[in-house]
């Protein structure tokens, strides 16, 4: 069978090596290094994405999950491993992968200031040989679908962020790709632009056939809603793979509670108490206060945590037992959130 | 839709890459000020030196040689904006993309890396010929210089090769100037200059020396002015003795550099693009 993407043990190393200098330069001053030991960014990670999938990587910063964008996309070579896209390998078959997939960051700010919104897609559709009649005709359908058409003759340099990234996102869907890649497209977007994204991106996959999406992302509930499958990455590790039902699944014997307390001087104390089996903490220094996301495998650790808490001064401002989310199969198997 | 051919797909690649070159540029009407009259005042110091020269009620002789001196600043000056354009804009052109988040999306999609490269210097000539061709009318009219032109098609010819060459020479310098970042832009600054001196721009290259010309020939602007030259002003100017070879030998060797460094440029991008993947910066910002 082939699959829209297919990774066999892939591997990504960084090798941090010296920057190349023309001139010749004095020696780094203050401890500041140049060289740096290796970076695995991925470490032997196997998954297949299946044709018509929106597929989701789920993962902090520096987890990989770019990394492995840019490996699928051609722009990176493998360390070890290999990689498909529709069948094609990505060390050998650059050509044929390249005419089949586009690719979508968040905070894009590609194009031409002085170029027009429709201008810039437009010079982008022609990098992949579309006729220029039917590129217009399709830049002018999204954008009236991503609510953009007052601003097709308006320059890209006054763009604001949600503006741009909708261009962006058409410059994506422009080429008619069989495969998009998407990392972290709603980055920093208000309410509104995320959700016409996610809605356009869930539509475009559902309704027509032999379209793919992988998608990364660190927000939670953009994986949870938006994916088939949901791939769990940290350290350039696949830590779990299903779909965002069955990750919950996972955890559902154990119970997320999540607390509001004033500030904790120490969150050690909550390690060693028995029955809980990870959790994660966000300090909110304006409002005093410390956000503890907890998953305990019996309930009556809850008393303890209190009693930890108490024992540092500390008030407890809230408490509420959730039903688990995405984040919180992360922060159980990683043991800390997506945001720390 | 069925997929375009390799020809179809290159050819609209380069267009689609000319085109902020063609239509950006004319958007910032400031260049007429920056490019068109302020080129002139540099040029208009070199004309004063050379009517200097003139006697009270010169000779017929001497009024054709001032006429073809101060023909050959208002060529110099025309070449000027392409030299600069090659120097600062199409050979640090690919850092800049690299810089905006361009780049990437340039090297994953499907067209020939030449057809990028092409789109940039096609649309550098274009832009850079309209203020070109703006400077030389301009220099034309207000110094009164009558050109004779006898083979309107070589003159047409030694044009375009020449920027064909220059053109090529910045695109191999657009990889270098990637591979080394900023620094590499020190070049531009150290080659500016003592281009302009080498290459003849405000003179001719042969009042250098034979062997100082033919070294300065590595670079496209010297025997394409010096062609030029020959082809306008045939009628007067400082005599064969300051003409380095005949136009269709400067012809054929600008030919020739034409087609070297067009191929250095796709090798170098080949290997950059190569080593990137590799190691996984140059063609992504922050890496």
């Amino acid at each position: 069978m082939t699959y829209a993407a297919e990774t066999r043990e892939l591997t990504r190393i960084f090798k941090r090596k010296a920057k190349r200098h023309l001139f010749k330069r004095k020696p780094a001053e203050d401890g500041e290094k140049e060289n740096g030991g290796p970076v695995k960014a991925l470490d032997h990670v196997s998954l297949t994405i299946k044709e018509g999938e929106l597929f989701g990587l789920l993962g902090p910063n520096g987890a990989g999950k770019t990394t492995l964008i840019k490996v699928l996309c051609t722009l990176l070579l493998p360390t070890s491993g290999s990689a498909y896209v529709a069948g094609f390998d990505v060390s050998k078959d650059v050509g044929q992968i390249r005419r089949k997939i586009n690719m979508v960051s968040g905070g894009e700010t590609s194009g031409y200031g002085l170029l027009t919104t429709r201008e810039n897609i437009w010079m982008f559709s022609q990098f992949y040989g579309i006729p220029t009649k039917v590129a217009k005709q399709r830049i002018d359908d999204l954008m009236h679908t991503f609510g953009l058409t007052d601003k097709k003759n308006t320059k890209v340099r006054t763009l604001s962020t949600g503006e741009r990234q909708k261009m962006n996102m058409i410059r994506g869907f422009v080429t008619d790709p069989e495969i998009l890649f998407l990392d972290e497209p709603t980055l920093g977007l208000d309410v509104n632009a995320s959700r016409t994204i996610r809605e356009y991106v869930m539509n475009w996959v559902r309704k027509r056939e032999h379209k793919t999406v992988l998608l990364t992302t660190h927000y939670m509930a953009e994986a949870d809603m938006m994916c088939d499958r949901v791939a769990i990455i940290d350290q350039g590790r696949v830590l779990a793979l299903d779909t965002p039902a069955n990750l919950k699944k996972m955890i559902r014997k154990e119970s997320t509670v999540q607390l509001e307390v004033d500030t904790l001087k120490s969150t050690a104390p909550l390690g060693v108490i028995k029955g809980i089996n990870n959790f994660s903490s966000k300090d909110d220094i304006v409002r005093n206060v410390t956000s503890l996301t907890i998953i305990v495998e019996e309930e009556s650790a809850i008393s303890d945590i209190m009693s930890a808490i108490s024992a540092q001064g500390s008030k407890i401002r809230s408490l509420r037992k959730t039903d688990p989310t995405l984040e919180d199969v992360f922060i159980s198997m990683v043991g800390k959130g997506l945001e720390e | 839709m069925s997929d375009p051919g390799f020809f179809q797909l290159n050819v609209r690649a380069l267009l689609g890459r000319s085109y902020p070159r063609v239509v950006g540029g004319m958007r910032e009407l400031s260049w007429i000020f920056f490019e068109t009259v302020l080129p002139l005042l540099s040029i208009a110091a070199y004309v004063f030196i050379y009517k200097a020269f003139l006697r009270p009620n010169p000779s017929p002789d001497q009024l054709n040689m001032v006429n073809a001196l101060i023909g050959y600043v208002v060529i110099g000056g025309t070449m000027t904006a392409f030299w600069l354009n090659v120097l600062w804009s199409m050979a640090s052109q690919l850092y800049w993309e690299k810089e905006v988040g361009n780049l990437q999306l340039y090297m994953m999609a499907p067209m020939s890396r030449m057809a990028l490269l092409g789109g940039m210097a096609v649309g550098g000539m274009f832009m850079t010929s309209t203020r070109a061709i703006t400077t030389l009318v301009v220099g034309v009219f207000i110094f009164s210089i009558v050109i004779t032109i006898t083979n309107p098609l070589l003159i047409l010819a030694v044009f375009f090769v020449t920027l064909i060459a220059l053109y090529g020479m910045g695109m191999m310098f657009a990889s270098l100037y990637l591979l080394y970042g900023r620094e590499a832009w020190n070049l531009s600054a150290l080659m500016e200059e003592p281009i302009f001196l080498l290459s003849g721009f405000y003179f001719p290259v042969k009042a250098l020396g034979q062997a100082v010309a033919i070294g300065a020939s590595i670079i496209p602007a010297t025997l394409g002015l010096d062609a030029l030259r020959q082809l306008m002003f045939s009628g007067g100017g400082p005599g064969s003795q300051f003409y380095f070879f005949s136009p269709e030998l400067e012809l054929a060797v600008l030919c020739v550099l034409a087609a070297v460094f067009l191929v250095l440029a796709k090798l170098s991008l080949a290997y950059l693009e190569k080593l990137a993947k590799r190691e996984g910066r140059l063609t992504t910002r922050h890496q």
